[in-house]
């Protein structure tokens, strides 16, 4: 397989954009902050739902709960890969009874990563709502599942990779396929 | 990264390998904090628990372990299964190896057991407490315990009294604190302190003050009646007078020291109850501990996937028949 050029998709003026315009969307949808909390799936994920808390923090003045989620435990695929993925830890320091629910990841794929997510959360309790926002909508689905808030839709070929860089991790904001 | 088959003794681990072993076992504490104590990892495996000694924390601590994986758990005591009528230790492990399980915990009398039926059945073995040689998950629960009250394990004292000839506990402790970079003395009659263990890199006292002086950790050695075959000492009375942790001698070590026990504790004999209940004991968060170590080996082990795992065909081809 030929490895084509790499190509910056959404560099990071376009990622602040994406994340503001969710912000406002999850306001819209849920007409306000009320019950709302943030969960971010390791590990790029947690770093995302940290931006938008701070941006609904900066719109409506409210301090939105924020938890992380490991979904290692959770695979569907353990014990057939190669590599044998490390467990990172779940850090959910609220109630997610009754809570609305903004499950937040980088890149959305076959969706496997989000049932993984969604049976995790609910081990804690019962979410009034699980909403899902990711910075990339890839494709390629394979469950019945779909985001309420995307960064960018992004069509691909199951060949090529997207690699999401965080300045929190990789010193610099940008979204690269190759 | 951790690669090994089995987990058969603290032996052998590196600094980085125990600490990913500790890495990894804390971040499944939080399973046992949530409202439902259980993620599906292990669905539809099964974990046989091979016990030939008595136990309660262990035995219950690995079951507990792998049912909060979804692992379905069987045990097995020696006592109420075919071992009373004449099977070998080998002849029970292929038997129950054609059972298919996932993974084998085993605590057996003889040093050495988890080892022999490692090199003979074709999934992973687990040591739960050999003879006098190795407790290996005792040792990572006790390392966890420790870090998650000091911060790191580099740098300690750590004073190891009483029955040392005789623990299993001692030796895999020695071996993982001394790895980390902890300073271990061992403290106990003359008689219970076997003089080679300096070759170890560990101090050795008779004293119990001297050895507890400046201490940042005390951990107490249940004497092992049950494993001396001679007198080792005059009186258990004089034992206790001489080696049991009472608040007086207690005196000599940090002002915050951290008390532990493997457990099962003869109060009054080597710990006194005003120790072992008082506000610096952590007994009791070591079993907490444990079950979140045992679930991080169980689930290391019996996710490795088929390409990483070598299985010697004539075993598995005789063990099948």
């Amino acid at each position: 397989m030929a490895k084509k050029a790499a190509r910056v998709v959404l560099d990071g003026e376009a990622i602040r954009r994406a994340l503001t315009r969710i912000t406002h969307e999850i306001l819209e949808k849920n007409q306000g902050t009320d019950h709302l909390a943030l969960v971010g799936i390791h590990t790029r994920g947690v770093d995302l739902s940290r931006r938008l808390a701070a941006k609904l923090e900066e719109e409506e003045g409210v301090k939105i709960p924020c938890g992380e989620i490991d979904i290692t435990l959770y695979r569907d695929d353990v014990g057939r890969k190669r590599t044998r993925p490390e467990v990172r830890g779940t850090h959910i320091p609220f109630s997610v009874d009754d809570t609305r629910i903004v499950l937040v990841d980088d890149v959305f794929y076959t969706g496997r990563t989000i049932r993984a997510a969604m049976d995790a959360l609910i081990d804690f309790g019962r979410p009034r709502s699980i909403q899902l926002a990711v910075l990339v909508d890839r494709g390629h689905r394979e469950l019945p599942i779909r985001p309420d808030y995307v960064g960018k839709n992004l069509p691909t070929a199951r060949s090529e990779h997207v690699h999401v860089r965080l300045s929190e991790r990789e010193g610099t904001d940008e979204v690269v396929i190759e | 990264m951790f690669t090994q088959r089995h987990f058969l003794g603290i032996a052998g681990l590196t600094q980085e390998e125990l600490l990913f072993l500790l890495d990894t076992a804390e971040s499944f504490r939080e399973i046992s904090e949530r409202e439902v104590k259980k993620v599906p990892t292990l669905r539809g495996k099964t974990i046989i628990n091979l016990f030939y000694e008595s136990s309660t924390r262990t035995r219950t601590s690995f079951e507990i372990a792998a049912k909060r994986l979804s692992a379905d758990a069987i045990n097995i005591t020696a006592s109420a299964s075919s071992v009373t009528k004449g099977e070998t230790l080998l002849d029970t492990a292929r038997n129950l190896v054609a059972m298919r399980p996932a993974a084998i915990v085993i605590r057996h009398p003889s040093s050495g057991a988890p080892h022999f039926l490692a090199r003979l059945v074709d999934c992973p073995v687990i040591n739960a407490g050999d003879g006098t040689h190795e407790h290996p998950t005792q040792a990572l629960l006790d390392l966890l315990t420790i870090r998650e009250r000091k911060g790191s394990i580099a740098g300690l004292t750590v004073a190891i009294v009483g029955d040392v000839l005789h623990s299993r506990v001692a030796r895999s402790n020695m071996l993982a604190l001394t790895t980390l970079g902890a300073q271990v003395r061992l403290i106990g009659p003359r008689t219970l302190l076997p003089a080679e263990f300096r070759s170890w890199g560990v101090e050795l006292h008779t004293d119990l003050r001297q050895g507890l002086a400046g201490a940042d950790v005390v951990m107490a050695l249940r004497l092992q009646r049950e494993r001396q075959a001679r007198n080792f000492f005059p009186s258990t009375e004089e034992y206790s007078r001489r080696f049991g942790i009472s608040l007086a001698a207690l005196a000599e070590a940090k002002p915050d020291v951290l008390i532990m026990h493997p457990g099962p504790m003869n109060r009054g004999v080597e710990i006194d109850s005003t120790v072992a209940d008082g506000p610096y004991s952590v007994i009791l968060d070591q079993v907490t501990n444990g079950v979140a170590v045992r679930m991080a080996i169980l689930y290391l082990l019996t996710t490795q996937t088929q390409e990483v795992v070598e299985v010697e065909p004539t075993v598995r081809d005789e063990a099948a028949a």
